[in-house]
């Protein structure tokens, strides 16, 4: 299961993050690292990007990005 | 000055309180060599032997943004003295991960722990002694916008700097990364001090495959097979890839230290009343409405409840001030040429350009606002999707909308930006938004050509001003702008009460911005414009302004538009005019044909156009180099004058080429 498969409210830990480049890099800087936990608190009006909470603060991040990062631990409602 | 600090840290870290808070109004505002990132130092207050400078707000050190890369190259190349490293106490983990970097770089650095209220407030603690042990810096605990804990903070960094204590050496990686660290160390020791680079930066650097780090060493090729085989083995050991690797050593780092020194239970007050705040603002439903509704009040004020009344009252200081000066000048009995230059060239295209100040300080006072309350953030939320496709990035929408008040604003709205790249794609665009100062152009030819549907053709104009903003942007993407856009991986940050400092500081710099503009580039555009007008190819001065020089200008280059539809040098000599305020068009057009009353100019202008080539004029002055208050902006913000004038022939040609098609398909379909 990838990021973006996960509903707004739940949660879960990631197990890694795939992508390349700036990207990929860019995801890791913020925090997004293997074992860390991280919950979908919403989605955007229009669909896209969607809004997560992790290491205590808020980030968001396209759908297309959270596809690249792969989770496991998943708590769907 | 012999002591330079440098002030970095995270966005919203709270960076540009701390540092009005230390320096003051004792600012300079540029931008750092080569790029368009702004660059401000001040001196310290009470202390005035020590600089400050100010860095881009960043998360990592990675030298993948320019903002990285600028910030990297500071501290490297001009090795300040000390390095404040401002981190939110509210989300210490994220901000620790740019600090064990920033350790990295053997510069004695001070950790000002910010928003320390608000962590206390909720009933959550940071043990800063623990915390400074841990990490083998001076760490002060403040809160930059309650003004606590500063002039602590100054003391413990003025005590550093002169001890030039160096981060303790950092024992953060372990295991397999420990390793290949430290064998690339002892691989490239003596090179790395040849360049002066700190050494465990370099190694790290080196481990992660940098380029920059690998030409500035003159890493070999022996050297690299070496290096990638290292890199390999760890890569193996640990079964993930060394950027992975080196981003969960140091989180994993992070996690230990905050274990021992943070308590949370709760997340503060803030994040909790930012949450609630959210369900409304970036709601599924309401969220888009409540944008628009904020924006429309901004507008509404900015260019109508208050703006307009105080920009007619300055208006009439102008004026006021103008017809003193008339008189002085009649007094003293000096030359009409003089007269006339003074009056005519100078106060007439400075005073029309000053008299936008008012607009520009209001809408940036909405502007600090919507920034430091942290709704600007919401706002890419909300909007990114329907800028995603042209290339950008739901942050630009904001200047763009601006750009239907005035581009001036909007160009400058910019700098708000955090990527480069999406900066100078949407200070091209914003000029296509069809600004307030068209509306007199579209009052004149619409009362002349469309009487009875001058609402139906205003609109299609606008949309054509959408419809090729969204073109261009596509074709932008990919040519010139191609390559990664920056990816939008963005902080929503907890909404704060903005600071009246802050606010008041950022009208400042933006209107002095402007006035500066004005008396430059706008006050030596008016006295060149005003010269063409009043004299003739043989330096007479005309009394008909169609002897000018300029009428002349127009008439020669009139053909150029008769593919148009037009070929008249009273049209092309008001598009000239129009550089300086596009409003001028319509000066220039009623005092060129003679006319003397609205139903008189309506004729004439049914003598130089057609209905259908009346649209094709009006879709080239929506499209075509906006008025050189613009233009100075857009010189200011793209860092050149250089690329300021491929914009400006961009939207030239653009607009040639549209109005082109628009006669063109006219011809073919009437």
């Amino acid at each position: 299961m990838t990021l973006d498969m996960i509903k707004p409210g739940n949660g879960g830990i990631i197990k890694s993050v795939g992508g390349e480049g700036i990207l990929r890099r860019r995801l890791l800087d913020m925090g997004l690292t293997p074992k860390t936990r991280v919950e979908v608190r919403k989605v955007a009006p229009m669909g896209d990007p969607i809004e997560l909470f992790l290491r205590s603060y808020v980030l968001t991040i396209r759908r297309d990005e959270a596809a690249k990062i792969v989770m496991e631990e998943v708590t769907n409602k | 000055m012999s002591l330079i600090f440098a002030l970095a840290g995270n966005q919203n870290s709270g960076k540009t309180t701390l540092f009005n808070k230390l320096t003051g109004s004792n600012q300079h505002v540029g931008n750092f060599p080569g790029v368009t990132i702004e660059k401000k130092e001040g001196i310290i207050k009470n202390h005035k032997e020590a600089l400050l400078v100010d860095l881009p707000g960043i998360y990592s050190l990675s030298p993948y943004t320019m903002e990285e890369v600028v910030t990297r190259d500071f501290i490297l190349k001009e090795k300040p003295d000390l390095i404040i490293n401002i981190i939110d106490a509210t989300n210490i983990e994220r901000n620790l991960y740019l600090t064990l970097q920033l350790m990295e770089l053997s510069i004695p650095m001070v950790i000002a722990l910010n928003m320390m209220d608000e962590v206390i407030a909720s009933g959550n603690s940071v043990d800063v002694i623990k915390l400074s042990n841990n990490l083998g810096i001076p760490v002060v605990p403040i809160s930059a916008s309650k003004n606590q804990g500063i002039s602590e903070l100054m003391d413990v960094i003025m005590k550093t700097a002169y001890e030039k204590r160096q981060p303790r050496k950092l024992d953060f990686c372990t295991g397999e990364v420990h390793k290949a660290i430290h064998s690339i160390s002892h691989l490239i020791e003596d090179q790395a001090k040849k360049v002066a680079y700190p050494l465990r930066f370099a190694a790290t650097k080196l481990v992660e495959g940098d380029e920059i780090t690998i030409k500035e060493l003159n890493i070999s090729e022996n050297q690299l097979h070496i290096i990638n085989h290292v890199v390999e083995d760890m890569e193996n050991a640990l079964g993930t890839d060394k950027e992975a690797a080196l981003a969960d050593m140091r989180y994993s780092y992070i996690e230990k230290i905050c274990a021992e020194a943070v308590v949370k239970h709760q997340e503060t007050l803030e994040q909790i009343r930012s949450e609630k705040v959210d369900k409304i603002l970036t709601h599924k439903y309401f969220g888009i409405p409540i944008f628009f509704g904020i924006m429309f009040l901004i507008f509404w004020i900015t260019f109508g409840a208050v703006g307009a009344p105080l920009q007619e009252i300055f208006e009439e200081g102008i004026a006021v001030i103008t017809e003193l000066v008339s008189s002085l000048i009649i007094d003293a009995g000096v030359s009409e040429v003089i007269h006339s230059l003074v009056i005519d060239g100078i106060f007439a295209g400075v005073g029309s350009v000053l008299s936008f100040l008012p607009l520009i300080v209001i809408l940036f006072f909405f502007l600090s606002l919507l920034e430091d309350s942290g709704y600007m953030a919401r706002v890419a939320f909300v909007m990114d999707k329907a800028l995603r496709k042209i290339g950008l990035s739901g942050r630009s929408f904001v200047p763009m909308l601006i750009g239907f008040g005035c581009s001036v604003p909007a160009i400058m709205a910019t700098r708000t930006l955090s990527s480069e790249r999406d900066r100078k794609m949407t200070i091209v665009l914003t000029p296509f938004m069809s600004c307030s100062a068209k509306l007199p152009i579209y009052g004149m030819i619409t009362m002349a050509f469309f009487p009875n549907n001058a609402a139906i053709i205003m609109i299609t104009l606008y949309f054509i001003g959408i419809l090729v903003a969204i073109l261009s942007g596509l074709l932008l993407k990919s040519t010139v702008f191609k390559g990664n856009p920056v990816p939008f991986v963005m902080e929503l940050p907890a909404y704060r009460i903005p600071s009246a400092t802050s606010v008041v500081m950022h009208m400042y710099d933006k209107a002095m911005d402007f006035v500066k503009k004005a008396f430059t580039i706008i006050f030596i555009a008016s006295i060149a414009i005003w010269f063409l007008q009043s004299f003739d190819w043989s330096f007479n001065l005309v009394d008909d302004s169609a002897k000018s020089v300029l009428a002349s200008i127009g008439s020669l280059i009139a053909p150029i538009f008769k593919p148009l539809g037009f070929n008249d040098w009273r049209a092309s000599t008001a598009l000239i005019t129009g550089l300086t305020a596009k409003e001028a068009v319509v000066s220039t057009l009623t005092v060129l044909t003679g006319a003397v009353s609205d139903v008189e100019l309506s004729l004439i202008l049914n003598g130089i156009f057609t209905p259908l080539s009346s649209y094709a004029f009006l879709v080239f002055t929506l499209l075509y180099m906006p008025c050189i208050a613009a233009f100075a902006a857009t010189k200011r913000e793209l860092g050149s004058f250089k690329y300021a004038i491929i914009t400006a022939v961009y939207q030239t040609v653009t607009a040639y080429i549209v109005a082109l098609v628009v006669y063109q398909i006219g011809t073919i379909i009437i």
